[in-house]
Protein backbone atom coordinates (compact mmCIF):
# COMPACT_ATOMS: atom_id res chain seq x y z
CA UNK A 1 0.00 0.00 0.00
CA UNK A 2 1.27 3.42 -0.93
CA UNK A 3 2.28 5.83 1.77
CA UNK A 4 2.79 9.60 1.93
CA UNK A 5 5.90 11.08 3.52
CA UNK A 6 5.33 14.01 5.85
CA UNK A 7 8.31 16.13 6.88
CA UNK A 8 7.99 17.06 10.54
CA UNK A 9 8.63 20.59 11.77
CA UNK A 10 9.34 20.39 15.48
CA UNK A 11 11.22 22.21 18.22
CA UNK A 12 13.12 19.76 20.42
CA UNK A 13 10.41 17.15 19.94
CA UNK A 14 7.39 19.49 20.21
CA UNK A 15 5.55 19.11 16.89
CA UNK A 16 4.40 22.41 15.41
CA UNK A 17 0.77 22.75 14.38
CA UNK A 18 1.28 22.97 10.57
CA UNK A 19 2.76 19.44 10.62
CA UNK A 20 -0.40 18.10 12.28
CA UNK A 21 -2.44 19.85 9.58
CA UNK A 22 -0.27 18.10 6.97
CA UNK A 23 -1.20 14.74 8.50
CA UNK A 24 -4.89 15.57 7.96
CA UNK A 25 -4.20 16.31 4.27
CA UNK A 26 -1.85 13.33 3.85
CA UNK A 27 -4.55 10.92 5.03
CA UNK A 28 -6.71 11.97 2.06
CA UNK A 29 -4.04 10.48 -0.22
CA UNK A 30 -2.51 7.54 1.66
CA UNK A 31 -1.19 6.43 5.05
CA UNK A 32 1.20 9.09 6.43
CA UNK A 33 4.77 8.19 7.31
CA UNK A 34 6.45 11.01 9.24
CA UNK A 35 10.12 11.97 9.03
CA UNK A 36 11.49 13.72 12.13
CA UNK A 37 15.11 14.89 12.31
CA UNK A 38 17.43 16.42 14.86
CA UNK A 39 17.38 16.78 18.63
CA UNK A 40 14.22 15.36 20.19
CA UNK A 41 13.09 13.62 16.97
CA UNK A 42 11.91 10.49 18.81
CA UNK A 43 9.78 12.58 21.17
CA UNK A 44 7.57 13.62 18.25
CA UNK A 45 6.17 10.10 17.85
CA UNK A 46 3.29 10.29 20.33
CA UNK A 47 1.77 13.46 18.83
CA UNK A 48 2.30 12.20 15.28
CA UNK A 49 0.72 8.81 16.05
CA UNK A 50 -2.29 10.50 17.61
CA UNK A 51 -2.85 12.41 14.35
CA UNK A 52 -2.48 9.51 11.97
CA UNK A 53 1.19 8.69 11.37
CA UNK A 54 1.53 4.94 10.81
CA UNK A 55 5.30 5.17 11.11
CA UNK A 56 7.78 7.78 12.34
CA UNK A 57 11.24 7.67 10.78
CA UNK A 58 13.76 9.44 13.00
CA UNK A 59 17.41 10.40 12.84
CA UNK A 60 19.52 12.70 14.97
CA UNK A 61 22.97 14.09 14.19
CA UNK A 62 24.75 17.34 15.00
CA UNK A 63 24.77 18.21 11.27
CA UNK A 64 21.08 19.19 11.38
CA UNK A 65 21.79 22.11 13.70
CA UNK A 66 25.31 22.95 12.53
CA UNK A 67 24.73 23.24 8.78
CA UNK A 68 22.02 24.84 6.63
CA UNK A 69 19.27 22.88 4.85
CA UNK A 70 21.30 20.22 2.99
CA UNK A 71 21.61 17.61 5.81
CA UNK A 72 17.81 17.58 6.01
CA UNK A 73 17.59 17.14 2.23
CA UNK A 74 19.94 14.15 2.48
CA UNK A 75 17.75 12.58 5.18
CA UNK A 76 14.48 13.19 3.38
CA UNK A 77 15.97 11.71 0.21
CA UNK A 78 16.98 8.62 2.21
CA UNK A 79 13.40 8.36 3.47
CA UNK A 80 12.01 8.65 -0.08
CA UNK A 81 14.32 5.86 -1.24
CA UNK A 82 13.32 3.62 1.65
CA UNK A 83 9.53 4.22 1.48
CA UNK A 84 8.84 4.92 -2.25
CA UNK A 85 5.96 7.21 -1.28
CA UNK A 86 3.02 8.41 -3.38
CA UNK A 87 3.88 12.00 -2.44
CA UNK A 88 6.08 14.05 -0.12
CA UNK A 89 4.48 16.83 1.94
CA UNK A 90 6.53 19.55 3.63
CA UNK A 91 5.37 22.54 5.73
CA UNK A 92 5.65 25.77 3.70
CA UNK A 93 8.18 27.56 5.88
CA UNK A 94 11.17 29.31 4.32
CA UNK A 95 13.35 26.32 5.19
CA UNK A 96 10.66 23.80 4.25
CA UNK A 97 10.40 25.20 0.73
CA UNK A 98 14.18 25.06 0.27
CA UNK A 99 14.34 21.47 1.51
CA UNK A 100 11.44 20.47 -0.75
CA UNK A 101 12.94 22.16 -3.82
CA UNK A 102 16.32 20.45 -3.50
CA UNK A 103 14.67 17.12 -2.78
CA UNK A 104 12.46 17.44 -5.89
CA UNK A 105 15.47 18.11 -8.09
CA UNK A 106 17.35 15.13 -6.67
CA UNK A 107 14.55 12.61 -7.06
CA UNK A 108 13.54 13.91 -10.50
CA UNK A 109 10.21 15.35 -9.42
CA UNK A 110 8.24 18.50 -9.93
CA UNK A 111 7.41 20.75 -6.98
CA UNK A 112 4.39 22.79 -5.95
CA UNK A 113 4.78 25.31 -3.12
CA UNK A 114 2.35 27.10 -0.80
CA UNK A 115 -0.64 24.85 -1.39
CA UNK A 116 -3.71 25.89 0.59
CA UNK A 117 -5.58 22.62 0.06
CA UNK A 118 -4.88 19.15 -1.23
CA UNK A 119 -7.11 16.38 -2.54
CA UNK A 120 -6.53 13.00 -4.15
CA UNK A 121 -6.87 12.99 -7.95
CA UNK A 122 -6.79 10.45 -10.79
CA UNK A 123 -3.33 11.69 -11.80
CA UNK A 124 -1.98 12.28 -8.32
CA UNK A 125 -2.64 14.85 -5.60
CA UNK A 126 -4.30 18.10 -6.76
CA UNK A 127 -3.03 21.21 -4.98
CA UNK A 128 -4.99 24.43 -4.59
CA UNK A 129 -2.93 27.62 -4.56
CA UNK A 130 -3.83 31.23 -4.08
CA UNK A 131 -1.88 33.44 -6.55
CA UNK A 132 -1.44 37.04 -7.72
CA UNK A 133 -2.03 38.47 -4.25
CA UNK A 134 -4.90 36.02 -3.76
CA UNK A 135 -6.86 37.36 -6.73
CA UNK A 136 -6.80 33.91 -8.40
CA UNK A 137 -7.13 30.33 -7.20
CA UNK A 138 -5.32 27.65 -9.20
CA UNK A 139 -5.44 23.87 -9.14
CA UNK A 140 -2.19 22.16 -10.09
CA UNK A 141 -0.52 18.77 -10.21
CA UNK A 142 3.03 17.57 -10.28
CA UNK A 143 3.28 15.84 -13.65
CA UNK A 144 6.66 14.12 -13.33
CA UNK A 145 8.07 11.96 -10.55
CA UNK A 146 6.85 11.64 -6.95
CA UNK A 147 4.90 14.83 -6.20
CA UNK A 148 6.70 17.13 -3.74
CA UNK A 149 4.27 19.66 -2.29
CA UNK A 150 4.70 22.29 0.40
CA UNK A 151 1.54 23.33 2.27
CA UNK A 152 0.85 26.61 4.04
CA UNK A 153 -0.17 26.78 7.70
CA UNK A 154 -3.93 26.93 8.42
CA UNK A 155 -4.73 24.92 5.27
CA UNK A 156 -6.54 22.13 7.11
CA UNK A 157 -7.99 21.35 10.51
CA UNK A 158 -5.95 19.32 12.97
CA UNK A 159 -7.81 16.01 13.45
CA UNK A 160 -7.18 13.19 15.90
CA UNK A 161 -6.85 9.87 14.03
CA UNK A 162 -4.89 7.45 16.19
CA UNK A 163 -2.46 5.19 14.32
CA UNK A 164 0.49 3.01 15.25
CA UNK A 165 3.20 5.66 14.88
CA UNK A 166 5.93 3.05 15.26
CA UNK A 167 9.35 4.68 15.56
CA UNK A 168 11.97 3.42 13.13
CA UNK A 169 15.53 4.62 12.79
CA UNK A 170 16.27 6.18 9.42
CA UNK A 171 19.69 5.40 7.95
CA UNK A 172 21.22 8.60 6.59
CA UNK A 173 24.53 9.13 4.80
CA UNK A 174 25.36 12.81 4.44
CA UNK A 175 26.38 14.10 1.00
CA UNK A 176 29.52 16.09 0.23
CA UNK A 177 27.36 19.24 0.09
CA UNK A 178 25.89 18.68 3.58
CA UNK A 179 28.59 20.67 5.37
CA UNK A 180 28.83 23.47 2.80
CA UNK A 181 27.10 26.21 4.78
CA UNK A 182 28.04 26.40 8.43
CA UNK A 183 25.76 27.89 11.07
CA UNK A 184 28.31 29.75 13.18
CA UNK A 185 25.85 31.36 15.58
CA UNK A 186 22.22 31.18 16.55
CA UNK A 187 20.23 33.70 18.59
CA UNK A 188 16.80 32.32 19.47
CA UNK A 189 13.99 34.79 19.20
CA UNK A 190 12.56 35.90 22.52
CA UNK A 191 9.17 34.37 23.06
CA UNK A 192 6.32 36.88 23.24
CA UNK A 193 3.94 34.29 24.67
CA UNK A 194 1.63 34.99 21.71
CA UNK A 195 0.73 32.47 19.01
CA UNK A 196 2.93 32.08 15.92
CA UNK A 197 1.79 34.61 13.30
CA UNK A 198 1.20 32.14 10.45
CA UNK A 199 -0.49 29.59 12.73
CA UNK A 200 -2.75 31.90 14.72
CA UNK A 201 -6.55 31.70 14.51
CA UNK A 202 -6.75 35.47 15.02
CA UNK A 203 -4.28 38.11 13.84
CA UNK A 204 -4.37 41.76 14.96
CA UNK A 205 -2.23 44.04 12.78
CA UNK A 206 -1.10 47.63 12.89
CA UNK A 207 0.06 49.90 10.08
CA UNK A 208 1.10 53.44 9.32
CA UNK A 209 -1.84 54.81 11.33
CA UNK A 210 -0.38 53.38 14.55
CA UNK A 211 2.15 56.18 14.21
CA UNK A 212 5.02 55.06 16.42
CA UNK A 213 6.61 52.01 18.03
CA UNK A 214 5.29 52.97 21.48
CA UNK A 215 1.70 52.92 20.18
CA UNK A 216 1.96 49.26 19.20
CA UNK A 217 1.13 48.53 22.85
CA UNK A 218 -2.48 49.30 21.87
CA UNK A 219 -2.35 46.67 19.13
CA UNK A 220 -0.73 44.17 21.50
CA UNK A 221 -3.39 44.74 24.18
CA UNK A 222 -6.15 44.09 21.66
CA UNK A 223 -4.32 40.98 20.44
CA UNK A 224 -3.92 39.69 23.98
CA UNK A 225 -7.60 40.21 24.74
CA UNK A 226 -8.37 37.82 21.88
CA UNK A 227 -5.40 35.44 22.30
CA UNK A 228 -4.21 36.64 18.89
CA UNK A 229 -0.88 37.05 17.12
CA UNK A 230 0.37 40.55 16.26
CA UNK A 231 1.11 41.55 12.68
CA UNK A 232 2.41 44.73 11.08
CA UNK A 233 2.24 46.29 7.64
CA UNK A 234 5.37 46.97 5.64
CA UNK A 235 5.04 50.70 6.34
CA UNK A 236 5.12 50.06 10.10
CA UNK A 237 8.05 47.65 9.80
CA UNK A 238 10.04 49.95 7.49
CA UNK A 239 9.48 52.78 9.99
CA UNK A 240 11.11 50.57 12.62
CA UNK A 241 8.01 50.34 14.82
CA UNK A 242 7.71 46.56 14.82
CA UNK A 243 10.02 43.62 13.91
CA UNK A 244 10.17 42.31 10.35
CA UNK A 245 9.30 38.80 11.57
CA UNK A 246 5.79 40.14 12.21
CA UNK A 247 5.35 41.69 8.77
CA UNK A 248 2.24 40.57 6.90
CA UNK A 249 2.33 40.93 3.13
CA UNK A 250 4.13 40.07 -0.05
CA UNK A 251 7.61 40.39 1.45
CA UNK A 252 6.62 39.15 4.87
CA UNK A 253 4.29 36.43 6.11
CA UNK A 254 1.19 35.31 4.36
CA UNK A 255 -1.56 34.59 6.89
CA UNK A 256 -4.96 32.97 6.59
CA UNK A 257 -6.57 33.18 10.04
CA UNK A 258 -10.24 32.87 11.00
CA UNK A 259 -10.22 36.57 11.90
CA UNK A 260 -7.92 39.38 10.72
CA UNK A 261 -8.17 42.83 12.32
CA UNK A 262 -6.36 45.59 10.38
CA UNK A 263 -5.75 48.79 12.31
CA UNK A 264 -4.48 51.91 10.55
CA UNK A 265 -3.63 49.87 7.44
CA UNK A 266 -4.68 51.30 4.07
CA UNK A 267 -4.64 47.93 2.31
CA UNK A 268 -2.08 48.34 -0.50
CA UNK A 269 -1.63 45.33 -2.80
CA UNK A 270 1.61 44.47 -0.97
CA UNK A 271 -0.37 43.99 2.26
CA UNK A 272 -3.45 42.38 0.70
CA UNK A 273 -1.20 39.69 -0.78
CA UNK A 274 -0.51 38.48 2.74
CA UNK A 275 -3.98 38.50 4.31
CA UNK A 276 -6.67 38.42 1.64
CA UNK A 277 -7.50 34.75 2.23
CA UNK A 278 -8.42 35.39 5.88
CA UNK A 279 -11.94 34.10 6.65
CA UNK A 280 -13.31 37.19 8.36
CA UNK A 281 -11.69 40.61 7.87
CA UNK A 282 -12.25 43.63 10.06
CA UNK A 283 -10.64 47.07 9.71
CA UNK A 284 -10.36 50.31 11.65
CA UNK A 285 -9.14 53.27 9.61
CA UNK A 286 -9.60 57.05 9.65
CA UNK A 287 -9.81 57.19 5.86
CA UNK A 288 -13.20 56.03 4.58
CA UNK A 289 -11.65 55.67 1.10
CA UNK A 290 -8.90 53.24 2.21
CA UNK A 291 -8.86 50.15 -0.09
CA UNK A 292 -8.88 47.86 2.97
CA UNK A 293 -12.60 48.63 3.33
CA UNK A 294 -13.24 46.83 0.01
CA UNK A 295 -12.21 43.59 1.73
CA UNK A 296 -13.89 43.85 5.09
CA UNK A 297 -16.82 42.04 6.61
CA UNK A 298 -17.01 44.83 9.14
CA UNK A 299 -15.25 48.19 9.09
CA UNK A 300 -15.11 51.16 11.43
CA UNK A 301 -14.22 54.54 9.94
CA UNK A 302 -12.63 56.27 12.87
CA UNK A 303 -9.51 57.05 14.86
CA UNK A 304 -7.88 53.82 16.00
CA UNK A 305 -6.71 55.59 19.16
CA UNK A 306 -10.39 55.86 20.14
CA UNK A 307 -11.77 52.65 18.64
CA UNK A 308 -9.08 50.12 19.55
CA UNK A 309 -8.91 50.83 23.32
CA UNK A 310 -12.71 50.81 23.49
CA UNK A 311 -12.84 47.51 21.63
CA UNK A 312 -10.18 45.98 23.90
CA UNK A 313 -12.01 47.12 27.02
CA UNK A 314 -15.32 45.81 25.72
CA UNK A 315 -13.80 42.40 24.91
CA UNK A 316 -12.20 42.16 28.34
CA UNK A 317 -15.50 43.14 29.98
CA UNK A 318 -17.47 40.57 28.00
CA UNK A 319 -14.95 37.88 28.88
CA UNK A 320 -15.58 38.85 32.51
CA UNK B 1 42.12 38.71 -7.17
CA UNK B 2 38.94 39.08 -9.00
CA UNK B 3 35.38 38.35 -7.99
CA UNK B 4 32.76 37.47 -10.57
CA UNK B 5 29.21 38.07 -9.36
CA UNK B 6 26.18 36.91 -11.32
CA UNK B 7 22.88 38.46 -10.20
CA UNK B 8 19.79 36.58 -11.37
CA UNK B 9 16.83 38.86 -12.05
CA UNK B 10 13.28 38.36 -13.27
CA UNK B 11 11.05 40.52 -15.40
CA UNK B 12 7.56 40.32 -13.89
CA UNK B 13 4.11 41.77 -14.50
CA UNK B 14 3.53 44.85 -12.33
CA UNK B 15 1.88 43.71 -9.08
CA UNK B 16 -0.24 46.85 -9.03
CA UNK B 17 -1.62 46.01 -12.49
CA UNK B 18 -4.49 43.66 -13.31
CA UNK B 19 -2.52 40.41 -13.40
CA UNK B 20 -4.19 37.37 -14.93
CA UNK B 21 -3.64 34.15 -16.86
CA UNK B 22 -3.38 33.54 -20.62
CA UNK B 23 -5.48 30.82 -22.30
CA UNK B 24 -2.75 28.22 -21.78
CA UNK B 25 -2.76 29.03 -18.03
CA UNK B 26 0.66 30.66 -18.12
CA UNK B 27 1.07 34.17 -16.71
CA UNK B 28 -0.27 36.73 -19.18
CA UNK B 29 2.65 39.03 -19.95
CA UNK B 30 1.07 41.02 -22.77
CA UNK B 31 -1.68 42.98 -21.08
CA UNK B 32 0.14 44.16 -17.97
CA UNK B 33 3.26 46.33 -17.91
CA UNK B 34 6.37 44.48 -16.83
CA UNK B 35 9.32 45.55 -14.73
CA UNK B 36 12.34 44.30 -12.81
CA UNK B 37 10.95 42.30 -9.87
CA UNK B 38 11.20 44.66 -6.91
CA UNK B 39 12.76 41.95 -4.73
CA UNK B 40 15.59 41.51 -7.26
CA UNK B 41 16.59 45.16 -6.83
CA UNK B 42 17.86 44.17 -3.38
CA UNK B 43 20.10 41.52 -4.98
CA UNK B 44 21.54 44.08 -7.43
CA UNK B 45 22.07 46.49 -4.53
CA UNK B 46 23.99 43.95 -2.44
CA UNK B 47 26.16 43.04 -5.43
CA UNK B 48 27.01 46.73 -5.85
CA UNK B 49 27.78 47.11 -2.14
CA UNK B 50 30.01 44.03 -2.13
CA UNK B 51 31.82 45.53 -5.11
CA UNK B 52 32.18 48.94 -3.43
CA UNK B 53 33.50 47.38 -0.20
CA UNK B 54 35.99 45.12 -1.96
CA UNK B 55 39.66 45.63 -2.81
CA UNK B 56 39.25 42.98 -5.48
CA UNK B 57 38.42 43.57 -9.08
CA UNK B 58 34.67 42.86 -9.06
CA UNK B 59 32.60 42.26 -12.17
CA UNK B 60 28.80 42.19 -11.87
CA UNK B 61 26.78 40.41 -14.53
CA UNK B 62 22.98 40.49 -14.44
CA UNK B 63 21.27 37.46 -15.92
CA UNK B 64 17.67 36.97 -16.89
CA UNK B 65 15.63 34.31 -18.64
CA UNK B 66 12.58 35.77 -20.30
CA UNK B 67 10.88 37.22 -23.34
CA UNK B 68 12.08 40.17 -25.45
CA UNK B 69 10.72 42.78 -23.02
CA UNK B 70 12.80 41.30 -20.19
CA UNK B 71 15.61 43.50 -21.51
CA UNK B 72 13.94 46.32 -19.56
CA UNK B 73 14.78 44.52 -16.31
CA UNK B 74 18.40 44.14 -17.41
CA UNK B 75 18.61 47.82 -18.37
CA UNK B 76 17.31 48.83 -14.95
CA UNK B 77 19.97 46.70 -13.24
CA UNK B 78 22.67 48.08 -15.54
CA UNK B 79 21.56 51.63 -14.81
CA UNK B 80 21.86 50.88 -11.08
CA UNK B 81 25.50 50.02 -11.76
CA UNK B 82 25.93 46.40 -12.91
CA UNK B 83 28.67 45.95 -15.51
CA UNK B 84 27.11 43.71 -18.14
CA UNK B 85 24.06 41.62 -18.86
CA UNK B 86 23.04 38.28 -20.32
CA UNK B 87 19.58 37.71 -21.74
CA UNK B 88 18.53 34.11 -22.32
CA UNK B 89 15.64 34.26 -24.75
CA UNK B 90 14.06 31.48 -26.77
CA UNK B 91 10.49 30.87 -27.96
CA UNK B 92 10.74 27.33 -26.59
CA UNK B 93 11.09 28.73 -23.04
CA UNK B 94 7.43 29.79 -22.89
CA UNK B 95 5.75 28.13 -19.89
CA UNK B 96 8.96 26.92 -18.20
CA UNK B 97 8.42 26.15 -14.49
CA UNK B 98 10.78 26.67 -11.53
CA UNK B 99 12.69 23.42 -12.03
CA UNK B 100 13.18 24.23 -15.73
CA UNK B 101 14.12 27.85 -15.04
CA UNK B 102 16.77 26.73 -12.57
CA UNK B 103 18.21 24.45 -15.28
CA UNK B 104 18.49 27.30 -17.79
CA UNK B 105 19.90 29.71 -15.18
CA UNK B 106 22.46 27.15 -13.93
CA UNK B 107 23.68 26.46 -17.48
CA UNK B 108 23.98 30.19 -18.18
CA UNK B 109 25.76 30.86 -14.87
CA UNK B 110 28.29 28.11 -15.62
CA UNK B 111 28.85 29.43 -19.13
CA UNK B 112 29.30 33.00 -17.84
CA UNK B 113 31.70 31.94 -15.09
CA UNK B 114 31.05 32.91 -11.44
CA UNK B 115 32.36 33.09 -7.90
CA UNK B 116 29.12 34.30 -6.35
CA UNK B 117 25.49 34.14 -7.45
CA UNK B 118 23.06 36.60 -5.81
CA UNK B 119 19.28 36.30 -6.10
CA UNK B 120 16.30 38.04 -4.52
CA UNK B 121 14.19 36.19 -1.96
CA UNK B 122 11.41 35.36 -4.44
CA UNK B 123 9.83 36.74 -7.59
CA UNK B 124 6.82 38.99 -7.07
CA UNK B 125 4.71 36.95 -9.53
CA UNK B 126 5.43 33.27 -8.88
CA UNK B 127 6.52 33.92 -5.26
CA UNK B 128 7.88 30.38 -4.80
CA UNK B 129 11.29 31.46 -3.51
CA UNK B 130 12.92 28.14 -4.47
CA UNK B 131 15.21 29.12 -7.35
CA UNK B 132 18.26 30.02 -5.18
CA UNK B 133 18.12 26.61 -3.43
CA UNK B 134 17.66 24.88 -6.81
CA UNK B 135 20.66 26.76 -8.24
CA UNK B 136 22.85 25.71 -5.31
CA UNK B 137 21.76 22.10 -5.79
CA UNK B 138 22.41 22.19 -9.55
CA UNK B 139 25.75 24.01 -9.29
CA UNK B 140 26.88 21.84 -6.35
CA UNK B 141 27.92 24.85 -4.27
CA UNK B 142 26.84 26.10 -0.79
CA UNK B 143 23.51 27.88 -0.45
CA UNK B 144 23.61 30.90 1.84
CA UNK B 145 20.05 32.09 1.52
CA UNK B 146 17.47 34.56 2.85
CA UNK B 147 20.11 36.91 4.22
CA UNK B 148 19.26 40.26 5.72
CA UNK B 149 22.98 41.05 5.94
CA UNK B 150 25.78 39.82 3.68
CA UNK B 151 29.52 40.35 3.31
CA UNK B 152 32.33 38.77 1.29
CA UNK B 153 35.93 38.61 2.42
CA UNK B 154 38.90 36.42 1.52
CA UNK B 155 36.87 33.93 -0.48
CA UNK B 156 34.25 33.52 2.27
CA UNK B 157 30.67 34.72 2.28
CA UNK B 158 29.04 35.50 5.62
CA UNK B 159 25.54 36.57 6.42
CA UNK B 160 22.63 36.72 8.81
CA UNK B 161 19.48 34.70 8.20
CA UNK B 162 16.52 35.84 10.30
CA UNK B 163 14.20 32.89 10.74
CA UNK B 164 11.01 32.57 12.76
CA UNK B 165 12.61 30.73 15.64
CA UNK B 166 16.11 32.19 15.58
CA UNK B 167 18.51 34.51 13.85
CA UNK B 168 21.42 32.53 12.39
CA UNK B 169 24.93 33.54 11.38
CA UNK B 170 25.99 31.64 8.27
CA UNK B 171 29.33 31.13 6.58
CA UNK B 172 30.47 29.37 3.41
CA UNK B 173 33.39 29.29 1.01
CA UNK B 174 33.05 30.66 -2.50
CA UNK B 175 31.78 29.78 -5.00
CA UNK B 176 28.32 30.01 -3.46
CA UNK B 177 24.70 30.98 -4.10
CA UNK B 178 23.27 33.76 -1.96
CA UNK B 179 19.76 35.17 -1.71
CA UNK B 180 18.94 38.42 0.07
CA UNK B 181 15.72 39.73 1.59
CA UNK B 182 14.15 43.18 1.45
CA UNK B 183 15.71 43.77 4.87
CA UNK B 184 19.23 43.75 3.39
CA UNK B 185 19.19 47.46 2.56
CA UNK B 186 17.20 49.87 0.42
CA UNK B 187 18.02 49.56 -3.28
CA UNK B 188 19.46 52.67 -4.90
CA UNK B 189 17.71 54.63 -7.64
CA UNK B 190 19.56 54.77 -10.94
CA UNK B 191 21.23 58.16 -11.44
CA UNK B 192 20.91 60.05 -14.72
CA UNK B 193 24.57 59.25 -15.36
CA UNK B 194 23.86 55.58 -14.62
CA UNK B 195 20.92 55.52 -17.03
CA UNK B 196 23.05 57.05 -19.79
CA UNK B 197 25.96 54.69 -19.09
CA UNK B 198 23.65 51.65 -19.15
CA UNK B 199 22.81 52.29 -22.78
CA UNK B 200 26.41 51.54 -23.72
CA UNK B 201 26.85 48.46 -21.53
CA UNK B 202 26.96 45.08 -23.29
CA UNK B 203 23.88 42.81 -23.29
CA UNK B 204 24.63 39.34 -24.60
CA UNK B 205 21.78 37.32 -26.09
CA UNK B 206 21.84 33.55 -25.67
CA UNK B 207 19.31 30.95 -26.78
CA UNK B 208 18.85 27.32 -25.79
CA UNK B 209 21.42 26.05 -28.30
CA UNK B 210 24.04 28.35 -26.75
CA UNK B 211 23.43 26.49 -23.49
CA UNK B 212 23.36 22.99 -25.04
CA UNK B 213 19.73 22.60 -23.98
CA UNK B 214 16.97 20.90 -25.96
CA UNK B 215 13.48 22.37 -26.32
CA UNK B 216 11.94 19.26 -24.63
CA UNK B 217 13.84 20.01 -21.40
CA UNK B 218 12.03 23.32 -20.87
CA UNK B 219 8.81 25.14 -21.73
CA UNK B 220 5.24 24.17 -21.05
CA UNK B 221 5.69 20.66 -22.52
CA UNK B 222 8.81 20.03 -20.48
CA UNK B 223 7.33 21.40 -17.26
CA UNK B 224 7.36 19.19 -14.16
CA UNK B 225 4.06 20.59 -12.98
CA UNK B 226 0.73 21.23 -14.69
CA UNK B 227 -1.87 23.88 -13.92
CA UNK B 228 -5.35 22.43 -14.52
CA UNK B 229 -7.41 25.52 -13.74
CA UNK B 230 -7.16 29.15 -12.67
CA UNK B 231 -10.25 30.82 -11.30
CA UNK B 232 -10.61 34.47 -10.43
CA UNK B 233 -11.37 34.78 -6.77
CA UNK B 234 -14.89 36.12 -6.34
CA UNK B 235 -14.91 39.65 -4.96
CA UNK B 236 -15.63 39.65 -1.25
CA UNK B 237 -19.23 40.55 -0.55
CA UNK B 238 -19.52 44.10 0.67
CA UNK B 239 -19.34 44.29 4.44
CA UNK B 240 -20.88 46.63 6.96
CA UNK B 241 -19.05 49.93 7.36
CA UNK B 242 -19.89 52.17 10.30
CA UNK B 243 -18.56 55.60 11.18
CA UNK B 244 -17.26 55.93 14.71
CA UNK B 245 -19.57 58.30 16.60
CA UNK B 246 -18.08 57.36 19.94
CA UNK B 247 -19.34 53.77 20.07
CA UNK B 248 -17.25 52.31 17.18
CA UNK B 249 -15.25 50.00 19.45
CA UNK B 250 -18.38 48.66 21.13
CA UNK B 251 -20.12 48.15 17.79
CA UNK B 252 -17.11 46.21 16.54
CA UNK B 253 -17.14 44.10 19.70
CA UNK B 254 -20.82 43.36 19.08
CA UNK B 255 -19.99 42.18 15.55
CA UNK B 256 -17.16 39.96 16.83
CA UNK B 257 -19.41 38.51 19.52
CA UNK B 258 -22.05 37.76 16.86
CA UNK B 259 -19.39 35.87 14.89
CA UNK B 260 -18.45 33.95 18.09
CA UNK B 261 -14.93 35.42 18.25
CA UNK B 262 -15.57 36.67 21.76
Amino acid sequence: MAEVLVFVDHVDGAVRKPTLELLTLARRIAAPVAVALGAGAENTAAALAEHGAVKVLTHDASEYADYLVVPKVDALQAAVESVSPAAVLVPSSAEGKEIAARLALRIGSGIITDATDLEAGAEGPVATQSVFAASFTTKSRVSKGIPVITVKPNSAAVEAAPAAGAVEALAVTFSAQATGTKVTGRTPRESTGRPELTEAAIVVSGGRGVNGAENFALIESLADSLGAAVGASRAAVDAGWYPHTNQVGQTGKSVSPQLYIANGISGAIQHRAGMQTSKTIVAVNKDAEAPIFDLVDYGVVGDLFDVVPQLTEEINTRKG
Amino acid sequence: MSLRIVVTVKYVPDATGDRHFADDLTVDRDDVDGLLSELDEYAVEQALQISENSDDDVEITVLTVGPEDAKDALRKALSMGADKAIHVEDDDLHGTDAIGTSLVLAKAIEKAGYDLVISGLASTDGTMGVVPALLAERLGVPQVTLLSEVSVEDGTVKGRRDGDAASEQLEASLPAVVSVTDQSGEARYPSFKGIMAAKKKPVEAWDLSDLDLEAEEVGLEGAWTAVDSATERPARTAGTIVKDEGEGGKQLAEFLAGQKFI
